[in-house]
């Protein structure tokens, strides 16, 4: 797949496609998307990149080991609802803040965090196998 | 729900109003523990230096947590805590009655012995391969598949376990292991699905997945035939994962691949949540077929403790033969489901407990024994007695414990199910009872003279314990777990009190479901007011 065009491409449509996984996975809460399927969404973009460029530039530009992401966003995931504990009410409640940022209210919570924690835990699984079968074809 | 004609909405209607005790909170916290250690694990794979010390931390924490939730459930009775806030049946229900409690807490003693032998058994390739993430997400799938009371996240759990279990399993890519692995993953994903269909069907005929709910609308069902199908199912799909006869051949061919320590935590925990499931779902939930099925859950349990017993006969391979006394007391702990009656059942609880301490053990101490006689193979080892008389001791112990032989825990629960046989005048499931701790004798004693007793093979050369490395942490665990076996022998008063009252929350569910459903009118009134 080392055609000039695909490689001249897939670095932009990588950007681009990381760019709008974290637009799903933004807007998730009440309308379509969320973590895991912007997860789906970032992990095909590290694939494209890894298609086009060869593995080695995709674990370069990730700098951690897919794995350890995952293990970050499983980490997200289970404190994501111990916030529940200080405010009282049962694990996992999902708890809400409204701050306002240069004119704009944003709306914040642990359902977030924990949405955050699925994006990462779907990208670095998928992107971990993606890349591991990408290297086995250049054997 | 809230009522169309009310401006506001009412969130008493939906919501649990009260802040939960802090005490309450221990029923989440091994989830939440073992899911951060395990993902601190995951990033700090490569530092193969460092994760023992996260893994054990966690694991230790773990234990913490389970018995303070065991003493919090003995004193305050059972805790219910509703995820997200959501009242059941909407919310996931986290319920720990005795029988979970006291199972969670068995299985944090036994995550942690594992854990701590693990440290000198597992090499650093497989702690790059994630030996201990595995480890503690499989804990954490095992405790919480003890204490979830929604019967959709029993699946999951039984998933978290299951994923965690074939990880562990296929460490170091052998050949036999693949193998071993392949009988086993299919297997268990033929009764995972069959547990699925159970659960549609479930949600099919009762509208709910909340067990103190479905319990509910059970116990005021007319039509029997689609409940009883349902149990049926159930049964078959959770004997299957408890490796009961005849659906059993998959844990011998497995069960002695991994390392010992996997083996170890396998036949601790993984076949006695099967066992759990089927307690928790015949007597709680659908306790009129418990009845129906009584004499085929009698059957199974006779046939699986006379073949497990029969079958350890037959091997050479020590850790196949430990493989077969699984399957052994599988059919022991499931003939005090079959008899239904609070002495049975009490044995049941009782052996349960008392089953996953001594098989954990006995698979460590063949780990020591085959790294000290340097096989697992029966006929060449030989010579220990001479070389290491301690762990003769601990294994003399052992065998006597898992035979059901005075003065270890075995004894008690076999003489609660005997009574229990005996009082309903079910004399051959007594007498297999018995004829099957017989077996199990000359099963365990064979491989204790084999590998103790008898000279050393020519061309072998057994190790002092010194010179073996498992041995330096392992024999402190197997102390310690031989103590919880002697203790519970000697002084069985607590322990008999404890199966006693699970005994009766399983035949009186009322008060599971008061448990789950008491909350709401309290949270209501409370907002009333």
């Amino acid at each position: 797949m080392r055609t000039l065009i695909f490689r001249a491409t897939a670095p932009y449509l990588t950007a681009l496609m990381l760019l709008y996984s974290i637009f799903v996975l933004l807007r998730g809460h009440n309308e379509p998307g969320g973590g895991f399927i912007g997860g789906l969404i970032a992990a095909s973009a590290l694939a494209i990149y890894g298609i086009a460029c060869g593995v080695s530039p995709v674990r370069r530009a990730i700098r951690y080991h897919p794995m350890a992401i995952s293990g970050f966003g499983l980490f997200l995931g289970a404190i994501a609802g111990m916030f529940s504990l200080f405010a009282g009410v049962p694990y996992m409640t999902g708890l809400w803040i409204y701050p306002t940022v240069f004119g704009v209210e944003l709306k914040l919570s642990t359902t977030l965090i924990f949405d955050i924690g699925v994006y990462l835990v779907v990208l670095g699984a998928i992107t971990s196998i993606a890349l591991a079968l990408e290297e086995k074809e250049r054997d | 729900m809230a009522a169309a004609e009310r401006p506001a909405i009412d969130p008493a209607d939906a919501f649990v109003m009260e802040a939960p005790a802090l005490a309450d909170w221990l029923i989440v916290m091994p989830l939440v523990i073992g899911f951060i250690f395990a993902a601190l694990c995951l990033m700090t794979r490569k530092d193969t230096r460092r994760q023992p010390a996260i893994a054990i931390t966690g694991l230790v924490l773990i234990l913490l947590c389970v018995v303070g939730l065991f003493v919090h459930v003995l004193v305050n009775g059972t805790v219910v805590m509703a995820m997200g806030r959501w009242l059941p049946p909407f919310g996931i229900a986290f319920v720990a009655d005795m029988l979970g409690a006291t199972l969670a807490l068995i299985s944090g003693i036994v995550g942690l012995a594992t854990g701590i032998y693990a440290l000198r058994e597992a090499d650093n390739t497989e702690r790059r391969y994630g030996f201990y993430p595995f480890l503690l997400m499989m804990l954490s799938g095992v405790i919480c598949a003890f204490l979830t009371g929604d019967i959709f996240n029993l699946y999951v759990w039984f998933e978290v376990l299951l994923l965690g279990s074939f990880g562990l399993l296929i460490l170091g890519s052998r050949r036999d292991q693949l193998d071993g692995a392949t009988k086993y993953a299919f297997l268990n994903l033929v009764a995972t699905t069959l547990f699925l269909i159970a659960v549609a069907y479930v949600y099919g005929l009762f509208g709910t997945l909340n067990m103190a709910d479905i319990a509910r609308k059970a116990a005021v069902m007319d039509e029997v035939g689609p409940r009883l199908t349902i149990a049926a199912l159930f049964f078959f799909a959770f004997a299957m994962k408890a490796a009961a006869f005849p659906l059993n051949f998959w844990l011998p061919a497995s069960y002695h691949t991994p390392r010992l320590a996997v083996g170890a935590i396998f036949a601790g925990l993984l076949t006695k949540v099967g066992v759990y499931a089927l307690l928790r779902i015949l007597l709680t939930i659908f306790p009129a077929d418990r009845d129906d099925l009584a004499v085929a859950i009698a059957v199974v349990a006779a046939a699986s403790m006379l073949l497990g017993a029969i079958g350890a006969l037959a091997q050479t391979d020590m850790r196949r033969v430990l493989g077969y006394l699984v399957i052994s007391g599988i059919g022991i702990m499931l003939a005090g489901l079959a008899l239904g009656s609070a002495t049975g059942l009490s044995g049941t609880a009782f052996y349960t407990a008392h089953s996953m301490v001594v098989m954990t053990a006995l698979y460590l101490l063949v780990g020591i024994v085959g790294a000290a006689a340097g096989t697992f193979d029966l006929h060449r080892a030989g010579g220990l007695y001479a070389t290491a008389p301690w762990l003769a001791v601990v294994a003399l112990v052992l065998a006597f414990s898992v035979s059901g032989l005075p003065p270890f825990s075995g004894l008690w629960p076999k003489i609660f199910l005997v009574k229990a046989s005996i009082d309903v005048g079910a004399w051959w499931l007594a007498a297999a009872i018995l004829v099957s701790g017989f077996l199990t004798t000359i099963a365990i004693v064979r491989l204790f003279a084999f590998a103790f007793w008898r000279p050393a093979h020519p061309d072998m050369r057994s190790l002092s314990l010194a010179e073996v490395p498992v041995a330096r942490l392992g024999l402190p665990v197997l102390a310690g777990l031989c103590g919880l076996t002697v203790i519970a022998g000697l002084y069985p008063e607590p322990f008999i009190q404890v199966s006693d009252r699970i005994a009766f929350e399983l035949m009186n569910p009322a008060g599971y479901i008061d448990a789950v459903y008491a909350p709401m009118p309290a949270a209501a009134e409370g907002a009333v007011q």
